[in-house]
């Protein structure tokens, strides 16, 4: 949502379902049409793009105009499959072969690598994979103890990261890590990549009926934080942190119960109207929801060396923090959804990237970076 | 051996920190406070030669003792190859900035060979074939063969001198073996390339190598331990970085311990010594354990 409402280009890739219904609408279903989910939206009035991040609503749809304003691609891999099945990269999986073979393509036509120097317009290229490592996407580390193959998620990872970093883009994956395993595969996606997030759900675990957790609905544990551009990263103080799912809204929150009075961000109708931050300088808060008992870790590789190649300030291209943008469809039995208060905390000068989007004035939260 | 010669040696051995008093010497992006030894920092040209100094990270970044390596050594006058498998050059070159190093200006003089290893994969998956038909380094990722001859090949056609060359000592750095691992080399394969890097380089060269092994607290990937233990039995000096056992704390980063073998043929205990640390944005402060200077 936060691609779309800022106007970067997206490009989604699923193996579960076709990437349309990720994004859903109603009249076009193939071809260069944006698709929203159904549980996926966006507040009707989007603040400037100086300001960062957005509020979505998750109760409504996000108006197919505001979804024909950007390019998007997509990715599904019964489909990729049939086209080529037979493509091999270096002894890995045909899946992940298929899905870098057509990112590179993507990158390289679109010129977010450079490519092509008459493109008046930079964007950025913002890059969703759902469920990587999953058995859909013919991999069997999630299956066995001891997969067949156990080195094809982390060289895709290695490329991906690679691209990346020559492009200007951001990707954010999703990894049903509860079903791998094989902790040392784990270990090594974690070296691989930039940020990785985790949610830990208490549904289903003897957390849901702890009175500590009453007003929750989950944890979130902040596991890696890029170090990028620089000898230190940007820790936060705050480290326990908790989310919780309301009708519309999906926060993250320091899990103290003091804090709360400070926040409730139902009152916020704009931007201007937020309440200022106290002098314990509690910052804004990612809401997610998460509904089931499994730790899913996103892995996010960013693409720092591109910020060289832009210009203005106030895009911060470089590197974006795109916070999952579905749940694991796969593993929720029923309809689920949050709404993204997508943070696009983007290192100035390579601090590192910050889970929370501080002080929302450019100087401080992005600048300061 | 008296006592202050032996912490003199060490220091020596460590070639890149600097023992000062109390109040700490600033020097070369990092520092020591709270020692009261007398010995003083080594350059790199009067320090032992021919050295394999292995750098350990479990559970938090080591990186920023690459980066004070490869500053360490630029600016000591040597011939650094560096294979850095993990990031891209932007990166090392903006953190070498802060340091005091232009790894730009290293590469056009010739002081500095820079691997990127991300760069270099691409080039080889996605490009087209090399006009100079010299294989890529990184060719075992392709599948095609299972050792990493190519990678050592690279390594020592870039630090055998030439006529012109005027360096001092030539020294390998590879940041991050551990990521060897993930792209499909096999362990032995892995420690038969640093062996060889070794005869070349350390015997026949008289350089040094720096090797960085990541690895994480659970000690859950036991191709990375074989590894690092395996590297750690052949190492001069062994930096071992960790966090702090009892979580996060924000004015102490984590902690170093710093092993160095006295003799491999001896069988004198080894020297430990422990620290802990705190990056800052120009400048990693070491100090005793328990004198971090938020508490003193």
């Amino acid at each position: 949502a936060e691609g779309v409402v800022c106007g970067h280009d997206l490009f989604v890739a699923s193996a579960m379902e076709p990437p349309d219904n990720i994004l859903k609408v109603k009249t076009h279903r193939r071809g260069k049409d944006i698709l929203i989910d159904h549980n996926y939206l966006e507040i009707a009035s989007p603040t400037t793009s100086t300001k960062f991040g957005h509020y979505y609503d998750i109760s409504k749809t996000m108006s197919p105009e505001l979804l024909q304003s950007i390019k998007w691609h997509s990715f599904y891999l019964p489909e990729e499959l049939s086209l080529e099945p037979k493509l091999k990269m270096c002894n890995m999986n045909c899946g992940y072969a298929n899905l870098l073979h057509s990112i590179q393509r993507v990158i390289y036509q679109e010129g977010f690598d450079g490519s092509h120097p008459q493109k008046k317009q930079k964007n950025i290229l913002r890059i969703g994979i759902q469920s990587l490592g999953s058995l859909l996407w013919g991999d069997d580390i999630c299956s066995s103890d001891t997969p067949e193959d156990i080195h094809s998620l982390t060289k895709f990872l290695y490329v991906l990261r690679g691209l990346l970093r020559k492009s200007l883009s951001a990707c954010i994956i999703t990894v049903p890590s509860h079903l791998i395993q094989n902790k040392a595969i784990m270990e090594r996606v974690t070296n691989l990549s930039d940020m990785v997030v985790g949610l830990e759900s208490f549904i289903g675990s003897e957390r849901e009926t702890n009175p500590l957790y009453k007003d929750y609905h989950g944890l979130l544990h902040v596991h890696q934080i890029p170090r990028l551009n620089s000898l230190i990263c940007d820790v936060s103080d705050t480290k326990d942190l908790a989310f919780r799912l309301k009708r519309k809204q999906f926060t993250i929150e320091v899990r103290e119960a003091v804090l709360f009075h400070y926040f409730e961000p139902k009152r916020w109708n704009t931007w201007e109207n937020r309440p200022t931050p106290t002098s314990l300088e509690l910052e804004d808060f990612l809401v997610f929801h998460f509904h089931s008992s499994l730790i899913f870790f996103f892995l996010i590789t960013l693409a720092v060396g591109a910020r060289q190649l832009l210009e203005t300030r106030e895009e911060h291209l470089s590197s974006r923090l795109l916070i999952l943008t579905q749940a694991e469809r796969l593993c929720m039995g029923r309809r689920f959804f949050t709404a993204f208060h997508i943070f696009n905390e983007l290192p100035c000068k390579g601090y590192g990237l910050s889970l929370f989007s501080a002080k929302a004035s450019t100087q401080r939260g992005i600048c300061s970076h | 051996m008296t006592e202050v010669s032996s912490t003199r040696s060490v220091k020596a051995r460590c070639g890149s920190f600097l023992v000062g008093t109390e109040r700490g010497v600033q020097r070369e992006g990092f520092q020591v406070a709270g020692r009261s030894s007398t010995a003083g920092s080594m350059s790199a040209a009067a320090s032992p030669q021919g050295k394999f100094t292995l750098l350990r990270d479990t559970g938090t970044d080591g990186s920023f003792l690459v980066h004070h390596f490869l500053s360490f050594y630029l600016r000591a006058g040597c011939k650094v190859c560096f294979v850095a498998l993990l990031q891209s050059f932007s990166h090392y070159n903006i953190v070498a900035q802060k340091l005091g190093v232009s790894l730009t200006a290293a590469r056009e003089r010739g002081q500095l060979v820079f691997l990127e290893g991300l760069k270099s994969c691409l080039d080889l998956l996605f490009g087209e074939e090399e006009p100079s038909g010299e294989p890529s380094p990184l060719q075992f990722i392709s599948g095609s063969t299972s050792n990493l001859k190519a990678l050592f090949d690279f390594v020592r056609t870039s630090l055998t001198p030439a006529d012109s060359a005027s360096w001092k000592g030539p020294v390998l750095l590879v940041d991050d073996l551990s990521v060897l691992l993930s792209l499909g080399a096999a362990p032995v394969a892995v420690l038969d390339f640093i062996h060889y890097c070794r005869v070349v380089v350390c015997s026949q060269l008289q350089g040094n190598i720096v090797v960085l092994v990541h690895g994480s607290e659970d000690a859950e990937d036991e191709e990375n331990d074989l590894v690092g233990n395996s590297l750690g039995h052949h190492s001069d000096l062994i930096l071992w970085v960790e966090g702090l056992a009892t979580g996060f704390c924000k004015d102490v980063h984590g902690e170093i311990k710093i092993i160095k073998r006295l003799s491999l043929e001896s069988t004198e205990q080894d020297l430990v010594q422990v620290y802990q640390y705190k990056i800052q944005e120009r400048n990693v402060t070491f100090f005793a354990r328990g004198l971090s200077a938020a508490v003193l």
